[in-house]
């Protein structure tokens, strides 16, 4: 591999290097922050946008003055329908989630452990009231769960570990990490890393994380 | 049958002290927000709050919208749902958690809303995967079909529900604007009293049967909201 410059992925890389997972004719939720920013490189795909209050076909964000009340996304921001899209309930949208109609989900997460247990909606010892809105729903239901995230929390500490800490949101139901620094893939054999941030080796990758990563032998760099 | 009344006020004359409502939309959007301020004014106490959020705040300001007034007006003792929201950042509000004042059960949104329409639907309880290996968990069935775990969850009916729809007629027929929909179908099913407002009061005859959402036999009053902020 090259040895370049060593570069962390922005947020808008990371987030454009996970929308590659996603497949013409798929319909595909997006959680809140890294993950609602993969829509922006989905932009002119085939692929169907699904929003847990009730839209399937979610469009780009209206206009800071057209923007209609009726028309939000879950994250409670005004947005479009594109045409072909369809308005659901509560009920019908998580037959949707649970019923294994959604191909795809992106979410962000605190902690995911190399078995793919997911940790995304309570931090213990915080002072917080938290809400896992459909988060839990999501983690059982979407046929593939893809987290997008920094691959350390803001003091450094490791977010990938070998067992989560905080209480989970779903067992074993993450397939794929996207972070800032790895494309890593949970396979029953653990963690393998598939590509790394540019200028980054294995080794280093490896010392950020909290669990064994495994090399996968066509390792490559993010393209960005 | 004609259900209209004639203000919010008379809609919700007879919500008692210690009632369980259920209080339909999503954020701010297609909440019975007439309903809701008629509560407000009525001051009934002690009730039992359903709903995905606790209404929403302003933008910087603090100020409440949407369910959050009957929290803010110390008039919920127990709030059912799946996401407090931002309400649940502001002072006083983490101040009634803390003495105990308010009680908190937050469950997934998919059980939240199943858990609705199994009370409409009639049925006893549901299996669902959703919650497993999680804290949500604790003290509930589990069962294992094919192979993989799922927890029963029991059904969440109110005394009350509060909609909110586009449209209406006298008779109770219903018909929703887009994404506003959201939990107002689940929920006029799931309680012995069903208010709706509306936007727009039409006479009985005037929808085309194939376009209504949520037909009147779910709705016991109907009234024309006054007056409609739509905040998002």
């Amino acid at each position: 591999m090259k040895k370049g410059l060593k570069r962390l992925l922005s947020k808008e890389q990371l987030a454009a290097r996970a929308a590659r997972e996603v497949g013409d004719g798929m319909c595909v939720n997006l959680g809140f922050g890294i993950p609602s920013l993969v829509a922006e490189y989905l932009a002119g795909r085939d692929v169907l946008l699904h929003t847990e209050n009730g839209i399937i076909g979610m469009g780009p964000m209206a206009k800071k003055s057209g923007g209609d009340p009726d028309i939000i996304n879950a994250t409670k921001q005004p947005v479009t329908i594109v045409p072909g899209g369809a308005i659901v309930s509560q009920s019908d949208s998580f037959m949707i989630i649970r019923g294994g109609h959604l191909d795809m989900t992106f979410l962000g997460a605190f902690q995911v452990s190399e078995k793919g247990d997911l940790a995304n909606w309570k931090v213990p010892g915080e002072d917080t009231i938290p809400g896992m809105g459909g988060a839990m729903d999501l983690a059982v239901g979407a046929k593939r769960i893809i987290v997008t995230m920094t691959h350390t929390d803001k003091d450094g500490a490791p977010k990938i570990l070998k067992e989560c800490t905080f209480p989970l949101t779903g067992r074993r139901c993450v397939s794929l990490i996207v972070t800032d620094l790895a494309v890593i893939r949970i396979t029953p054999e653990g963690l393998v890393i598939e590509e790394t941030a540019p200028g980054f080796t294995a080794a280093e990758i490896q010392q950020a994380t909290g669990a064994k990563l495994k090399i996968s032998p066509s390792l490559k760099e993010i393209a960005v | 049958m004609d259900k209209t009344v004639k203000s919010s006020d008379e809609a919700v004359r007879d919500v008692m002290d210690g009632a369980v409502i259920m209080s339909a939309g999503f954020g701010l959007c297609g909440i019975p927000e007439n309903l809701i301020r008629a509560l407000v004014r009525k001051g009934v106490k002690d009730l039992t709050l359903i709903g995905n959020n606790l209404g929403s705040t302003d933008s910087g300001d603090g100020e409440i919208y949407g369910i959050g007034l009957l929290a803010g007006n110390g008039q919920i003792k127990k709030f059912i749902g799946s996401f407090p929201g931002p309400i649940a950042k502001l002072p006083w509000f983490r101040e009634l958690y803390r003495t105990k004042k308010i009680e908190l059960e937050i469950i997934p949104q998919g059980t939240l809303n199943e858990r609705i329409r199994c009370a409409g639907a009639g049925l006893g309880g549901f299996f669902t995967p959703a919650g497993v290996g999680t804290p949500i968990e604790a003290g509930k069935e589990k069962r294992t079909f094919k192979g993989r775990e799922y927890i029963l969850e029991m059904p969440l009916r109110a005394d009350f529900a509060l909609v909110k729809a586009h449209k209406g007629d006298r008779s109770g027929n219903l018909i929703y604007r887009y994404s506003a929909r959201n939990y107002n179908p689940v929920m006029a099913p799931a309680a012995d009293v069903t208010i709706a407002e509306v936007e727009k009061l039409c006479e009985t005859g005037s929808f085309d049967p194939d376009s209504v959402h949520t037909p009147g036999i779910f709705v016991t009053r109907i009234v024309k909201g006054e007056k409609y902020e739509k905040r998002t």
